[in-house]
C-alpha cells in the first residue's frame, strides 16, 4: 500500500546550535585520570609544554550534560532523510538498501579496534578479506588486480589519472602526452582529477543521440592523447553502443582507457570493462556495492587495472602465498600514496558481506531490476504534464538511470526544477539530483530508482511528482515558496555565497552579526 | 540467470512474478533482459560472473565474514603502543550510538530541507574545529590529514604563485608521498632538516632554504616523530616575513592544552580528525579538515564543500547552505586545481559530538593526562640499559622516539618479542629515517594507566636482554 504523502510532516525540532547549549561548568564526558603515582614522576603538564605553546585561553567548546548531547544530535538526525527512512533516487548516487547486518559486522572489535599498522600476523582476517575482494571484483570487472586504497570515486579516478600519467612516464612519452580526454555527461571528477594530475582535458560533447558521436573522438585522438575517462551510461542512462571503438581507437592512437563505473549498478554480471578492453576502470563500494553513503563518506573506490599497469597500483597490496597474506610495499614503480595506509576496510568489509549474500544470480538480479525500476519510473514520468526525455529519437532503453526535462513545465508555469526538487520534500521523499555541470538539458532532474525499492515506493515516487506537476499548473507560488512541511522553511540562500554574511563557523557568524549590530 | 519473476532476495524486491509481471506490462517489453538493447551483443557476458556461492541466510553470513575476521587480534585484546597517525582513544559511547543512526549513516546528498539535521550537524564540527585552532573557517571533511595538508600547500602555492614547499624533514613518509604525487605537477617539495639533538626543525637549515620561491612552510604540531616544537610561532613568523604561506598541521586531541595556531599566525590549519571519537577501524577511521581565516581569497581556494548558517528571513530562524559551490571542481570541471567528493562527512559529525562532550575541561583534562602518561612511560622505558628514550630532548605530547642501538636487537626483533606477551610495540622507524638508527615512535594515550606502562616497561627490558 502507497504511504499518503499529502500527509506528510517532518521533524521540526527548531533545535538551537549545540554552541548555544548546556550551561557553564557543565561536561558531557570524563576522561580516565592519571593516578597519583603518574602524576608525581610526571609533575606538572603544562610545565612540559614549551612556554610559546600553552593554551592561553580554554577553546571555546560546549558545556553541557550527557543526555543534552545525546538528544541534541539524535534530533539533527531526525531531521535527516538517509535511505533508512525514506527512498533516495537521486540520480547519478545509486542510493540502495545498506544491509545492517554488514554494519553490525563492521563494528566488532575484531575490524573497529585495529590498528592499521600491527604486525600482519595479527590482521590475517582483515587481509583476507581484502584478498578475497580483490579476486571477486577482478571477476565482476574482467580485470587483473585491485587497490581499495581510494577513498571516494573522485579519488578513484583521480588515481587512474596518476596511474596513466606514471604509464607514459614509464615509457618516456609523458612530456608528449598532455592530453586526457573524457565527456560532458560524466561526473566532474572525470574532468577534474586529470586536470589535478596535470594534464589537459579535452571534453566531447553528447551527438544527436546522446552521447559523444566517434568522429568527436577521432578530431580529439592525437599523438599528445595519454587516455581517455570514459563513463557509460554517462548520467543519462543511455549506453554508447559504440563503446568497443571507444577503446580500440583510444588504444591505437598510444593512450589508455579508464572506465568510470560509478553508474555500474545496471551492468553487474551483465559487461565487464575488461572483456570491452579497458585497461582499468573504478566502481564506487559506497554506491553500487550497498556500503552506506555515510552522510557523504565513508566512501571507497575499487580500482582496477589490467596486469600491464598492476605494478602502478599504490602501495601497499595484498600477497598470499597460499598460507599467509601479506603486505607488500616493495614495488618500485607504484604511483604515490592516495590515502593514509589501507583506505576505508570498513567500507570493502560491507561491500564484501553484500557480495556474499547475493552471489553471480543475485548481482544479476540486482543489475536487471536496477534498470527495470528505472524504466518502470520512466514510463510514468512520460505521462507526467510538463516533463520530458531528451533525445526522443534515441530508440534504446535507458538502463539504471535517466536525465529528465521539466523544459516544458517550466515555460508553462514558471516553477523551475530546483523548485519542484525542495518540493519533493514536502511529500517526505529524499528530492531528486537536477544535474552535475555543464547543465546541457534544460530544467534537468535525474532519476536512480536503483534494485532495492518496492513497487509500492516506486508508485509514491511518480505520484509525488505527478502531484507537484499538477500543482505547478494549478498554484505555481505553493511549489515556487516550497518547501512547507520540511525541518525547515525557505532560507535567505544568497547569504551562503556573500562574503559579509557567509558564516563557517559559529565564531565567524558572531564576529560578523556583533559588526553589524554596531 | 534470473527469470522474470522466481529469485527472490531480500534486498531485492520487485523479483516476485507478479511485481515483475505489472511493470514488465507497464514499460511494454517482454522480459527486463530486453532492457539491454543498447549493449552489442558481443560485449555481453554470456555466463554467470564465477564467484563464491552466495550465503543466503544472515546467520549464515555472519558466521563466515566473522570467522575471517576472529583471525585478526584486535587492539581491544592486544595493549596498543603505536600510532604513528591513527591512535588508539578512548571512543565515547555517545558518539558511537550517533554514528549508527540510520538517518546518518544512509544519508548522502540531500541539502538545506531535507538534510537540515546533517548540515547542521557539520556546521557545529566546523565551528568547534573553529574554536580549537582559532580559525573563521573551516572545511567540511577531507579524506584525512595527508589529503587535507595536499590541498592546503597546494593552495598556498595559488594564493602566492610560487612553487616550493617546505616540509619537516620528520614528516611521515606516507604522508610525504601522498604530497609529493599531489603537487608534483605544479610545486615540488624540499624537505627542511630537524634538529638531530632536540627533534625539532633546524631553523638554520629553514632560514638557509626559506626563499622567494617558497609558497609555503608546513610543520606539524606535533611533528610526526612527537616532538612539541616550540619554535613554531618563530617558524611560522619566519615563513610569513618570507612571503610564503604557513601551514601548520595538527593532532587536535592537544589543542586542550596547546595553543591555537590560529592564536600564532598559521595560515592555514589542516589536522586528522581521528583522535576525536572514532575507532581506528584499520586506517578506515581517518578524517581531515581545513582551516584559514576568513578571506575570500582563501575561501575561493578551498576544495571542499563549506556550510554556512544561514536564516529564515521571517523569523530568524538557522539553517545551513553549502556556500560557493561554483569555487569546486563540481563547478570547474577540467579548469578544476583540485577535487572533491565523497569524504569522510560521517566522522566530522562524530567529531562534533566528541568535543561537545568533552568541552573545554574534558580536552584540556585528556591533554593533561596524555603528557604525564607519555612522560612517565619514555622516564620508564629510559632506564632500561641500552635503551634511550625519549631520544629526543624536545617536549613531546603522545608520541616519542625510542632507540635501541645500543641493545644490539633490531626494532622488528623486539617487536616480535613484545607481540609474544601481548603488547604492539612502537612503529618500526628504521626504514623510514634510517638516520634514527634501530628507533621505534611509541605512543601512549588515556586508555592507559600506569599498570599497561609497567606492563610495557617490564616487557621492553625482557626484549631487548
Amino acid at each position: 500500500m502507497m504511504r499518503r504523502v499529502e500527509q506528510f510532516q517532518a521533524a521540526r525540532w527548531a533545535e538551537p546550535l549545540i554552541m548555544q547549549l548546556g550551561t557553564q561548568g557543565e561536561r558531557g564526558i570524563v576522561p580516565p585520570a592519571p593516578d597519583e603515582q603518574i602524576r608525581k614522576a610526571a609533575g606538572k603538564a603544562t610545565a612540559r609544554i614549551p612556554a610559546s605553546l600553552r593554551r592561553k585561553a580554554p577553546p571555546r567548546l560546549p558545556e553541557a550534560s550527557q543526555q543534552t548531547v545525546l538528544r541534541h544530535f539524535t534530533r539533527l538526525s531526525q531531521m535527516t532523510m538517509g535511505v533508512d527512512v525514506t527512498p533516495d533516487m537521486m540520480g547519478t548516487c545509486t542510493m540502495k538498501y545498506s544491509p545492517k547486518v554488514n554494519d553490525h559486522i563492521a563494528r566488532l572489535p575484531q575490524l573497529a579496534d585495529l590498528h592499521p599498522l600491527q604486525d600482519e600476523s595479527t590482521i590475517q582476517g582483515l587481509l583476507e578479506i581484502l584478498y578475497r575482494m580483490n579476486r571477486i571484483m577482478c571477476e565482476i570487472a574482467g580485470m587483473d588486480e585491485f587497490s581499495f586504497q581510494p577513498a571516494s570515486g573522485a579519488q578513484g579516478i583521480y588515481a587512474n589519472a596518476c596511474i596513466i600519467r606514471a604509464y607514459h612516464e614509464s615509457r618516456g612519452e609523458l612530456d608528449r602526452r598532455r592530453e586526457i580526454i573524457t565527456t560532458a555527461f560524466s561526473h566532474p571528477a572525470d574532468a577534474a582529477t586529470p586536470a589535478v594530475a596535470g594534464f589537459k582535458v579535452i571534453t566531447l560533447y553528447p551527438g544527436e543521440q546522446g552521447y559523444p558521436e566517434l568522429d568527436a573522438l577521432k578530431a580529439a585522438l592525437s599523438e599528445r592523447t595519454a587516455g581517455i575517462m570514459f563513463t557509460c551510461p554517462e548520467d543519462t542512462g543511455l549506453f554508447n553502443p559504440k563503446l568497443p571503438e571507444f577503446v580500440d581507437l583510444v588504444h591505437r592512437a598510444g593512450g589508455l582507457a579508464a572506465y568510470d563505473q560509478a553508474n555500474g549498478n545496471g551492468l553487474l554480471g551483465i559487461i565487464r570493462a575488461g572483456d570491452a578492453g579497458f585497461d582499468m576502470c573504478q566502481f564506487n563500494l559506497h554506491k553500487t556495492f550497498s556500503a552506506p553513503h555515510g552522510a557523504i563518506g565513508l566512501g571507497c573506490a575499487a580500482v582496477g587495472v589490467k596486469k600491464h599497469l598492476a605494478k602502478f597500483l599504490p602501495n601497499p597490496v595484498i600477497a598470499f602465498d597460499g598460507k599467509r597474506y601479506r603486505l607488500d610495499a616493495d614495488r618500485p614503480e607504484a604511483i604515490d600514496k592516495i590515502r593514509a595506509y589501507l583506505g576505508n576496510v570498513h567500507t570493502v568489509l560491507k561491500a564484501y558481506a553484500w557480495v556474499m549474500s547475493l552471489g553471480a544470480e543475485g548481482l544479476k538480479a540486482v543489475a536487471e531490476t536496477a534498470v527495470l525500476n528505472n524504466n518502470y519510473l520512466l514510463a510514468g514520468i512520460a505521462k507526467i504534464r510538463g516533463a520530458s526525455i531528451p533525445w526522443p529519437t534515441n530508440p534504446h532503453h535507458r538502463l539504471e538511470q535517466v536525465r529528465y526535462s521539466w523544459e516544458q513545465l517550466a515555460k508553462d508555469t514558471g516553477v523551475t526544477s530546483d523548485q519542484i526538487l525542495v518540493r519533493m520534500v514536502d511529500y517526505g521523499l529524499q528530492h531528486y539530483m537536477t544535474s552535475h555541470h555543464p547543465m546541457l538539458v534544460p530544467e534537468p532532474f535525474t532519476i536512480e530508482p536503483g534494485e532495492s525499492y518496492s513497487l509500492d515506493e516506486l508508485d509514491e515516487c511518480l505520484e509525488t511528482l505527478r502531484r507537484i506537476a499538477d500543482e505547478a499548473y494549478t498554484q505555481p507560488d505553493l511549489v515556487k515558496t516550497a518547501p512547507h512541511r520540511a525541518s525547515v522553511p525557505r532560507l535567505d540562500e544568497a547569504a551562503v555565497d556573500d562574503p559579509a554574511k557567509w558564516a563557517f563557523t559559529w565564531r565567524a557568524w558572531e564576529r560578523k552579526h556583533a559588526a553589524l549590530a554596531d | 540467470m534470473p527469470k522474470d519473476g522466481g529469485y527472490v532476495h531480500p534486498y531485492i524486491p520487485n523479483t516476485s512474478p507478479a511485481a515483475r509481471r505489472r511493470m514488465l506490462d507497464a514499460i511494454g517489453v517482454a522480459s527486463a533482459a530486453d532492457l539491454y538493447d543498447a549493449i552489442p551483443n558481443a560485449l555481453k557476458l554470456k555466463r554467470p560472473l564465477d564467484l563464491p556461492p552466495p550465503i543466503a541466510s544472515e546467520h549464515g553470513l555472519r558466521k563466515h565474514v566473522e570467522g575471517i575476521l576472529a583471525k585478526n587480534k584486535s587492539c581491544a585484546e592486544l595493549l596498543n603502543f603505536r600510532g604513528a597517525g591513527c591512535w588508539q582513544h578512548y571512543v565515547p559511547a555517545v558518539c558511537d550510538e550517533i554514528n549508527r543512526r540510520g538517518e546518518f549513516l544512509t544519508a548522502y546528498a540531500g541539502w538545506s530541507y531535507s538534510d537540515h539535521g546533517k548540515l547542521q550537524a557539520i556546521f557545529e564540527y566546523q565551528s568547534l574545529i573553529g574554536e580549537l585552532v582559532g580559525l573563521d573557517v573551516v572545511s567540511t571533511p577531507t579524506y584525512d590529514w595527508g589529503a587535507a595538508a595536499d590541498s592546503a600547500v597546494a593552495m598556498a602555492c595559488r594564493l602566492t604563485g610560487r612553487k616550493q614547499i617546505l616540509v619537516p624533514a620528520s614528516m611521515d613518509r606516507a604522508r610525504l608521498s601522498q604530497m609529493r604525487g599531489f603537487t608534483k605537477p605544479f610545486a615540488s617539495v624540499i624537505e627542511v632538516a630537524i634538529d638531530r639533538k632536540s627533534g625539532a626543525l633546524d631553523r638554520r637549515d629553514l632560514a638557509a632554504r626559506l626563499s622567494a620561491d617558497t609558497a609555503a612552510v608546513y610543520l606539524e604540531v606535533p611533528s610526526s616523530l612527537g616532538i612539541v616544537d616550540g619554535g613554531a610561532p618563530d617558524i611560522v613568523k619566519r615563513a610569513r616575513a618570507k612571503g610564503a604561506l604557513a601551514v601548520v598541521g595538527v593532532d587536535p586531541s592537544t589543542l586542550g592544552v596547546l595553543e591555537a595556531p590560529g592564536n600564532y599566525g598559521a595560515d592555514i590549519v589542516v589536522g586528522e580528525l581521528q583522535p576525536l571519537g572514532m575507532h581506528m577501524n584499520g586506517g578506515g577511521g581517518l578524517a581531515g579538515f581545513i582551516a584559514s581565516r576568513d578571506e575570500p581569497r582563501f575561501v575561493d581556494e578551498y576544495p571542499s564543500f563549506l556550510i554556512s548558517l544561514t536564516q529564515v528571513p521571517e523569523n530568524g530562524a538557522f539553517g545551513f547552505g553549502v556556500g560557493t559551490l561554483d569555487r569546486t571542481s563540481y563547478h570547474k570541471r577540467h579548469a578544476a586545481t583540485d577535487y572533491y567528493g565523497t569524504t569522510q562527512w560521517l566522522w566530522g559529525i562524530t567529531a562534533a559530538v566528541y568535543l561537545s562532550l568533552m568541552g573545554p575541561q574534558g580536552m584540556r583534562e585528556l591533554g593533561e593526562g596524555i603528557i604525564q602518561r607519555a612522560a612517565y612511560a619514555a622516564e620508564r622505558i629510559g632506564r632500561i640499559k641500552g635503551v634511550k628514550a625519549p631520544l629526543f630532548t624536545g617536549a613531546f605530547f603522545k608520541e616519542f622516539v625510542v632507540n635501541f642501538d645500543r641493545t644490539g636487537k633490531t626494532v622488528a626483533a623486539i617487536n616480535k618479542r613484545l607481540l609474544r606477551q601481548g603488547i604492539v610495540g612502537g612503529k618500526d622507524l628504521s626504514h623510514a629515517f634510517p638516520a634514527l638508527g634501530h628507533s621505534a615512535l611509541f605512543c601512549v594515550t588515556e586508555i592507559h594507566d600506569r599498570a599497561d606502562i609497567d606492563r610495557l616497561a617490564t616487557a621492553l627490558k625482557e626484549a631487548v636482554s
